[in-house]
């Protein structure tokens, strides 16, 4: 895939950016809260942001203003830039691949306390 | 004939928002596949694009309705622990009931071998379906953004199908996971 043709467009690209990135950082916290529920009791018990869902609350919850948030402040920080696109999308595939593994029973299920 | 309020609410989450889900994805990605110039009229491209732009959109509100029906409402229900912390309540049970929650009847054993439905299945499906909005909202905002760029800039549109078919595989899974749960432990 030619990144540099994603440059072709007579628009900045720091949303393209922004939205992007922000994919990525949602993705891994969600991967990260996920993986840190299972290590810690007291992280466990503070994602409970509701009795009748569990911790899956603020999982999802956090991940989402993770999302929202990240892209909402980089958009505004880059919306008239041209930013380089292949760092953010490595970076982007990095952080959506941790956020999967993350989020994998059998890796998270190995940080559970004895 | 008739559906429990938990039913309708399944049916809701998994069959309904999924197989709208399943439409949007299938309209979106022909019309992403087949938006080259080479293929369409100027004309076309205008009309194709308005297609894809609705197609993308109403994927992404379908996964958000998706995750947010099947976290908020439909998982109460799989997780109450009704069936007492050494789960007796689920004995001799060959579905759960009124004192054996889907989650305690597969933790049970209590009809073969089904704690890994729940270890690993459920584990799974519960997370990694988040992921899906999150990228099918992606896939949505590039294709408004780079607009009738599409139909030139090959990258972008490849782009956009990754992002896109991603978006499809985590609930795929998810929607697969939750399938077979729902068959071997059905909310009722």
């Amino acid at each position: 895939m030619d990144v540099t043709e994603l440059h072709e467009i007579d628009r900045p690209t720091g949303p393209v950016a922004a939205a992007i990135l922000a994919t990525g950082i949602g993705a891994f916290t969600l991967g990260l809260l996920t993986t840190l529920s299972e290590a810690s009791e007291n992280v466990h018990d503070f994602l409970e942001f509701s009795d009748d869902v569990g911790p899956l609350a603020g999982k999802t919850i956090l991940a989402v203003v993770a999302y929202f948030a990240s892209w909402a402040i980089l958009h505004v920080l880059w919306r008239r830039d041209n930013r380089a696109l292949r760092p953010i999308l490595v970076v982007a595939v990095v952080l959506v691949l941790l956020g999967v593994v993350g989020t994998l029973p059998t890796f998270f299920q190995a940080f559970a306390p004895e | 004939m008739e559906f429990t309020s938990r039913e309708t609410w399944t049916l809701i989450h998994g069959l309904v928002l999924g197989t709208f889900f399943l439409v949007a994805f299938a309209g979106g990605l022909a019309g992403l596949w087949s938006l080259r110039r080479e293929y369409v009229t100027d004309a076309g491209i205008v009309e194709r694009l308005r297609r894809l732009k609705i197609g993308t959109t109403a994927m992404a509100l379908a996964a958000w309705a998706t995750v947010i029906t099947g976290t908020w409402i439909v998982y109460p229900w799989y997780r109450e622990g009704l069936a007492g912390d050494d789960l007796s309540g689920c004995e001799g049970l060959s579905v759960p009931g009124d004192e054996c929650s889907p989650r305690d009847f597969l933790l049970s054993n209590a009809s073969g071998t089904t704690e890994d439905w729940h270890k690993f299945g459920m584990e799974w499906k519960e997370h990694i379906a988040w992921l899906s909005p999150m990228l099918a909202t992606l896939a949505a905002f590039l294709v408004f953004y780079y607009g009738a760029s599409l139909a030139d800039n090959r990258t972008a549109r490849r782009l956009v199908l990754v992002v896109f078919t991603a978006a499809f595989v985590a609930a795929a899974i998810a929607g697969l996971f939750g399938a077979l749960i729902t068959k071997t432990a059905p909310i009722t």
